[in-house]
C-alpha cells in the first residue's frame, strides 16, 4: 500500500497500516522487504539496564545503524546465523499506537514520532518465548512512500537476562 | 533429564575420575544436579571466582549487586575506600536488603523489619530494640564472602576461610590481566559500559570449554565472518600460527600473538589501523617509548580464567550458572581509561557481537543450548576432547600448548577441575 502524502499530513490508519506491515515483514521473515523501509540515517535499537543511556556509551542488545541493519540482514540471508537458523516462527501484536508530540526534535524536520505496545510470541524447538514492550518509531515520508527512520524497542524486561533474541523485534 | 552413569564394577577410582578421563567426559557431567550441588560446594563456594570490578564501585558509598552463581553479592566500597562482597541476606529473618541494582548508600534497610546495616556488614541498628534487651545486643551481621582480593581492578572472591591465595589461583593468568590493563594509556581497566545479561540454557562448562575453542569459530562464526569479511576466521584455521595454551589452575587461552607479530601492525588485533585512532596510539607511543610498537601489535588477551571470567581481547564475559541446565552470560565491553576514543568504538563493536542479539554470541549460544540436549542423549555417552592430544607440546615455560584448533585448553580445563572435585571436603 502507497501512502501518497508529507509526513505532516500522515493519518493514524496510514501510520498503523506502516506499522503493522512492518511487523508481517519481520514475523515472516522478510528481509528484503524489511530493508527496504529504513532510511539511510536509520537507528534500530534495542536498549538493555537502561533505556535513556547514550547507545554509544552503554551496552545495548542490538543497536544498528543503516550499516549494521544490512550486516545483520545479509548474516540471517547466508543460512547459518544458528541462532536463526531454523528461523524461529513469530506472530507479534502491535497495539495502543499513537502519534506523539515530536518533543525531542530529533531526527529530520518532518519526521513523526509514533509509539506502540507489543507482543511477540516465538516459538523455536528451544521452547517458547513471549516478548513484550513498547516501540517508539520514527517515521518520514521519501518519495511518496513511509519510511523507518528510528526504531526503539524497550522490552519489559530489558534489564533481566533475556533469551537469545535474533529475530528482529 | 540424566544420562546414567558408567560402569563401575571394578574401578576403585573415584566418581570424577571414572567420569572424567583424560580425552573424554562423561554426559552426565553436564546435565546431573547432584554434580551441581557438588560443583557448588567445591568450586564456586570454595574457590576464587570473579565477581566485579573496582571501576564499578568508583566512589565510597558506591555498591552494585553481583553474584557467585546462585548466589546474590553486593559488591560495596565503605567510606575508607575498601571494597566489601556481602550477601544481599538480611541476619534477621533473610529478607533481601538491597532490591536496587547499584548505587550510592552508606547503609541497607531492609524491608521486612527495618534492620539496618552499614555498607561493610556491620549491623547499624533494629527498630524496637527493647526486644532485644536494647541497642547493641545483637551481635549480627550480613553475610560476607571472606576473603576478597584483586588484581588489575577485578575483584575475586572466595567462600573458602582459607585456602590459595588469589595470586596461587591466578598464577599465570594475572599476567594476561596485566597485558589488558597494559593496553591502557593510564594503566587501568574500566567496566563502565553496563553488562548485558544472557539467559542461556546450558550447562556453564559447555561455556567454559568453548571460550577457548578455536576449532568452532570457522564454522559457527562463518556467517559472519563471510558477509563481513573479517580476518578472524583465518585466525582460528588449520594454517595458523596461533596456539591454545593451557595456563595451568584450569585457565587457558589462544595467543594470537604469533599471527598478529607476523603481520606486525599496530591495532591489527582490534581490526583497525593506527590511523583510525591517532589519539589512542600517539598516547601509548608517548607513554612507552619504542615499547609501544610491540604493546599494540600484541594486542589484547583471549583467556578464560577459571571457572567463570572469559575476555576475549575487547569483550569481557561473567558466567553465572543457575542449574545443571541453565546459566547467565553477563557481557560487556572492556574500557580503557583515558581511550575514550578507542572505547566508543570497542562499546560499538561489541554491541554487535555479544548477547542475546549478537552477531557472534547468539550463534555460540545457539550451539550451547542444542550441545545441552545432545549431552543427554544416552549413546555415545562421552564427549571427546582428544583433538591435538598427539601433537600436544610443552613451551619455554612449561605450558601445555596445542595448535589453534586443538582442545588443549579443554583438557587442561577439566584436569583442574578433576582436582577441585575430587579434593577432600
Ligand atoms: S528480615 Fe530483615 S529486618 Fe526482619
Ligand atoms: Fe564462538
Amino acid at each position: 500500500m502507497t501512502a501518497s502524502a508529507t509526513t505532516t499530513e500522515l493519518d493514524l490508519r496510514q501510520v498503523e497500516q506502516f506499522l503493522y506491515r512492518e511487523a508481517r515483514y519481520a514475523d515472516e521473515h522478510d528481509y528484503d522487504a524489511w530493508e527496504a523501509l529504513w532510511t539511510d540515517d536509520a537507528l534500530y535499537w534495542v536498549p538493555a539496564s537502561d533505556p535513556d543511556a547514550d547507545p554509544g556509551q552503554r551496552m545495548s542488545v542490538i543497536s544498528d545503524n543503516r550499516s549494521r541493519i544490512s550486516t545483520r540482514l545479509k548474516q540471517l540471508r547466508t543460512g547459518k546465523r544458528y541462532a536463526q537458523s531454523p528461523p524461529s516462527n513469530l506472530r507479534r501484536i502491535v497495539s495502543n499506537v499513537e502519534i506523539l508530540d515530536d518533543a525531542d526534535g530529533a531526527g529530520e524536520p518532518g519526521d513523526i514520532t509514533v509509539a506502540a505496545n507489543f507482543v511477540v510470541v516465538e516459538s523455536r524447538e528451544r521452547g517458547n518465548e513471549t516478548w513484550a514492550g513498547r516501540t517508539t518509531y520514527r517515521l518520514r515520508v521519501v518519495d511518496e512512500q513511509i519510511r523507518l527512520a528510528y526504531k526503539k524497542v524497550v522490552l519489559v524486561n530489558h534489564d533481566r537476562a533475556l533469551p537469545t533474541l535474533a529475530f528482529l523485534i | 533429564m540424566t544420562a546414567t552413569l558408567p560402569e563401575t564394577a571394578h574401578e576403585p577410582a573415584g566418581k570424577y575420575e571414572r567420569l572424567i578421563q583424560p580425552t573424554r567426559v562423561h554426559g552426565s557431567m553436564y546435565t546431573d544436579p547432584e554434580i551441581f550441588a557438588e560443583e557448588l560446594e567445591r568450586i564456586w563456594y570454595r574457590t576464587w571466582v570473579y565477581v566485579g570490578h573496582v571501576s564499578e564501585v568508583p566512589e565510597p558509598g558506591d555498591y552494585v549487586r553481583k553474584n557467585i552463581g546462585p548466589q546474590d553479592v553486593i559488591m560495596t566500597r565503605d567510606r575508607d575506600g575498601e571494597v566489601h562482597l556481602l550477601l544481599n541476606r538480611c541476619a534477621h529473618r533473610a529478607n533481601l536488603v538491597c532490591d536496587a541494582p547499584s548505587g550510592n548508600s552508606n547503609s541497607f534497610r531492609c524491608p521486612y523489619h527495618g534492620w539496618t546495616y552499614r555498607n561493610n556488614g556491620e549491623l547499624l541498628g533494629y527498630p524496637y530494640n527493647k526486644g532485644y534487651g536494647g541497642k547493641g545486643k545483637v551481635e549480627l551481621g550480613l553475610g560476607r564472602v571472606p576473603r576478597v582480593d584483586s588484581h588489575q581492578g577485578f575483584v575475586f572472591g572466595s567462600f573458602a576461610p582459607d585456602g590459595p591465595t588469589l595470586a596461587e589461583h591466578l598464577g599465570a593468568a594475572a599476567g594476561e590481566l596485566d597485558r589488558l590493563a597494559r593496553l591502557s594509556p593510564e594503566g587501568e581497566v574500566e567496566l563502565t559500559a553496563g553488562f548485558l545479561k544472557h539467559r542461556t540454557r546450558a550447562n556453564w562448562k559447555l561455556l567454559a570449554e568453548n571460550e577457548t575453542d578455536g576449532y568452532h569459530p570457522q564454522f559457527v562464526h562463518g556467517s559472519i565472518f563471510s558477509v563481513t569479511g573479517s580476518p578472524i576466521g583465518a585466525l582460528y584455521s588449520d594454517n595458523s600460527t596461533a596456539v591454545t595454551r593451557d595456563l595451568g589452575g584450569g585457565h587457558s587461552e589462544n595467543d594470537l600473538r604469533p599471527e598478529f607479530r607476523r603481520f606486525a601492525e599496530p591495532m591489527r588485533w582490534f581490526g583497525t589501523t593506527e590511523a583510525k585512532v591517532p589519539d589512542y596510539v600517539a598516547r601509548m607511543r608517548e607513554l612507552h617509548g619504542p615499547a609501544a610498537e610491540e604493546i599494540l601489535i600484541e594486542g589484547s588477551p583471549h583467556v578464560m580464567i577459571f571457572p567463570n571470567l572469559f575476555i576475549a581481547e575487547i569483550q569481557l564475559f561473567v558466567i553465572q550458572p543457575l542449574s545443571a541446565g541453565e546459566c547467565v552470560q553477563h557481557s560487556t565491553a572492556v574500557q580503557f581509561k583515558g581511550a575514550p576514543e578507542l572505547n566508543r568504538r570497542m562499546v560499538s563493536q561489541c554491541v554487535g557481537s555479544v548477547g542475546p542479539a549478537g552477531m557472534l554470541l547468539a550463534d555460540d549460544t545457539e550451539m550451547y543450548e542444542r550441545n545441552q540436549r545432545g549431552v543427554a542423549l544416552r549413546d555415545p555417552e562421552w564427549v571427546d576432547i582428544r583433538r591435538g592430544v598427539e601433537r600436544e607440546r610443552t613451551d619455554e615455560n612449561g605450558f601445555r600448548i596445542g595448535t589453534a584448533t586443538d582442545e588443549t585448553g579443554m583438557r587442561g580445563f577439566w584436569s583442574h577441575y578433576r582436582n577441585l572435585m575430587e579434593a577432600e571436603k
